[in-house]
């Protein structure tokens, strides 16, 4: 884990519009280190996509630079570049097979590429298949297999070539919720057997939740947070952040006004019942306005609004209970 | 009479056939470079498109007519003669090289950006893609095209007869307009519109068999 095979330096990338100049990416920096599933999460148009094809140089950068495995990316030519991104796989939102070749002759694509012996490349492609479970649908058609399949060979293209990474764009933003959770554990399996990295770009909280171990918050072409996964998810601390992690809290500012008290929940004390306890331990009513929290690994992640007693005392000795618990209460605050 | 119709059909044929060739090896990889060099292109040479685009423009927007007499010296100084089916192949390529560029173009361009893209991720050189992505994911439009470029040159080489350049509409002309014999001038008519029907359906046909997304 230690060691980073994919850093950015601060990375931007300018278009140039017939509208001026649109920043894509205001200098981004982040390490990606061997072995792990890295998130990059942000809302749509947040540059997401462009940052992923800028690890690859799909994209140019007009700024910073980009190191994978020790090399910078914008000192090679045309033609190592090409030899880098076999070390690269990609798959996409839209699958992007070929659609006038068979499942079998799209995985081999990518070693036709990198001149591999027809022989080898055939049976290469038939180990990839078995991979993903699709080694019987090897003379198929793309046209002929329904989405999760079209995505399963895109993967087995992917890693023809053995790659060290493996960049999913929104990989699974067109699959329904069922195929979702199977690619994914398809992608979770292909980390731990093969150990490739994996930077997976997505807007939906749950995958990376999922299967990812650390996580980019990126907002507005800049990162808002990056750290691991369950920090991120217990205590976001960009506004970007909060909004992903917790998208309904808007409707938690109509409670403000009487005296409120958030209560967050980081996975240390999961499986206590604290609220049924506090009201039995401080004998006062609280009422609950909001609750989101979720399970993660056995450990509860999320928050708890309640209001409190009028009474200063009772109030206060709720606080002081929750806070005895080891959980982190804060007052709900106008525009928070 | 019928020996003279079959000389025709043969001639027009074989000027049909000849200059689709000839007209594909010059239009295929003109249309590919307009599209590889288009500003949004896998090889963007901005300069390069635009000045391919305005001959091919030039050409096209000159009836056809018009240039087979504009040619007659150029095609005297390659095949020796102006006269005939061989000759008339000239002025047939030159005109239809430039529209069957547009139609390889308007066929490449339909080719998913994302597929495109795909293979750039996998480290395919731009002649790798046109190879490899490009031509062969057009394919069947690339056959319907062919279809379309055949007709459109087997009734350009029909006018090729005001010329005397051979074929059924040199025999239309002749016989039909020159001499006012009408029921020879109405059979070759019948028999152009045959050959469109049948190579329309069958690029059709071919079309269809060979694309694997149905």
């Amino acid at each position: 884990m230690a060691r980073p095979i994919i850093e950015l330096k601060n990375l931007s990338k300018i278009f140039a519009t017939s509208e001026g100049e649109l920043a894509a990416l205001n200098g981004v920096d982040a390490q990606i280190y061997s072995g792990e599933i890295f998130g990059i999460i942000g809302m749509s148009g947040a540059g997401k996509s462009t940052l992923v094809r800028c690890i690859n140089f799909l994209e140019k950068p007009t700024g910073g630079t980009v190191i994978f495995d020790g090399q910078d990316l914008s000192k090679l030519s045309q033609k190592e570049l090409g030899r880098v991104r076999q070390s690269m796989g990609m798959i996409f939102q839209q699958f992007n097979l070929l659609m006038q070749r068979s499942v079998l002759s799209n995985v081999c694509f990518p070693l036709e590429i990198a001149n591999v012996p027809k022989k080898d490349a055939v049976k290469r492609a038939y180990e990839l298949l078995e991979i993903v479970g699709l080694a019987d649908k090897a003379k198929a058609y793309p046209s002929q297999l329904s989405g999760g399949q079209k995505q399963r060979v895109a993967i087995a293209r992917a890693l023809a070539t053995n790659p060290k990474v493996l960049l999913c764009d929104e990989a699974t933003s067109a699959l329904d919720p069922s195929t979702t959770a199977s690619i994914l554990s398809l992608l979770k399996e292909i980390n731990k057997k093969f150990g490739i990295t994996i930077v997976v770009i997505t807007h939906e909280m749950s995958v990376i939740e999922e299967i990812c171990n650390r996580v980019a918050i990126i907002d507005e072409g800049l990162i808002a947070e990056i750290g691991d996964v369950e920090e991120i998810f217990a205590k976001p601390k960009s506004k970007a952040a909060k909004k992903l992690v917790f998208p309904e809290s808007k409707y938690i500012e109509q409670f403000v006004g009487e005296k409120c008290c958030r209560i967050i929940f980081d996975g240390r004390s999961s499986f206590e019942p604290v609220i049924a306890n506090m009201i039995l331990e401080c004998k006062e009513a609280v009422n609950i306005m909001f609750a989101d929290t979720k399970d993660i690994d056995g450990k509860a992640f999320g928050q708890i609004v309640i209001q409190l007693p009028d009474d200063e005392r009772a109030a206060a000795k709720i606080m002081n209970y929750l806070t005895s618990k080891g959980l982190t209460v804060e007052e709900v605050l106008q525009n928070d | 009479m019928i020996e003279v119709i079959a000389k025709g059909f043969f001639e027009s044929l074989y000027m049909t056939l000849v200059s689709t060739f000839i007209a594909y090896a010059l239009g295929l990889p003109l249309g590919t470079v307009l599209v590889v060099t288009d500003k949004d292109g896998i090889f963007p040479i901005p300069w390069l498109n635009s000045v391919l685009g305005v001959i091919i423009n030039l050409l096209r927007s000159v009836p056809f007519l018009i240039l087979l007499i504009v040619l007659l010296p150029f095609t005297r100084w390659i095949v020796g003669t102006t006269i005939g089916s061989t000759a008339t192949i000239v002025p047939l390529v030159v005109a239809s090289a430039p529209f069957i560029a547009r139609l390889v173009e308007s066929s490449l361009k339909e080719v998913d950006k994302g597929v495109i893209e795909a293979a750039q991720s996998m480290g395919a050189s731009p002649m790798e893609i046109i190879y490899k992505v490009m031509l062969p994911e057009a394919r069947p439009s690339l056959i319907l095209g062919c279809a379309i470029a055949i007709t459109t040159i087997l009734s350009y080489s029909a006018m090729a007869g005001i010329v005397a350049g051979g074929g059924l509409g040199d025999i239309a002309i002749k016989y039909g307009y020159y001499r006012y014999q009408n029921d020879i001038m109405l059979i070759t008519v019948a028999i152009l519109v045959l050959i469109v029907q049948l190579f329309q359906e069958i690029g059709m046909k071919i079309a269809k068999i060979s694309d694997k997304r149905i």
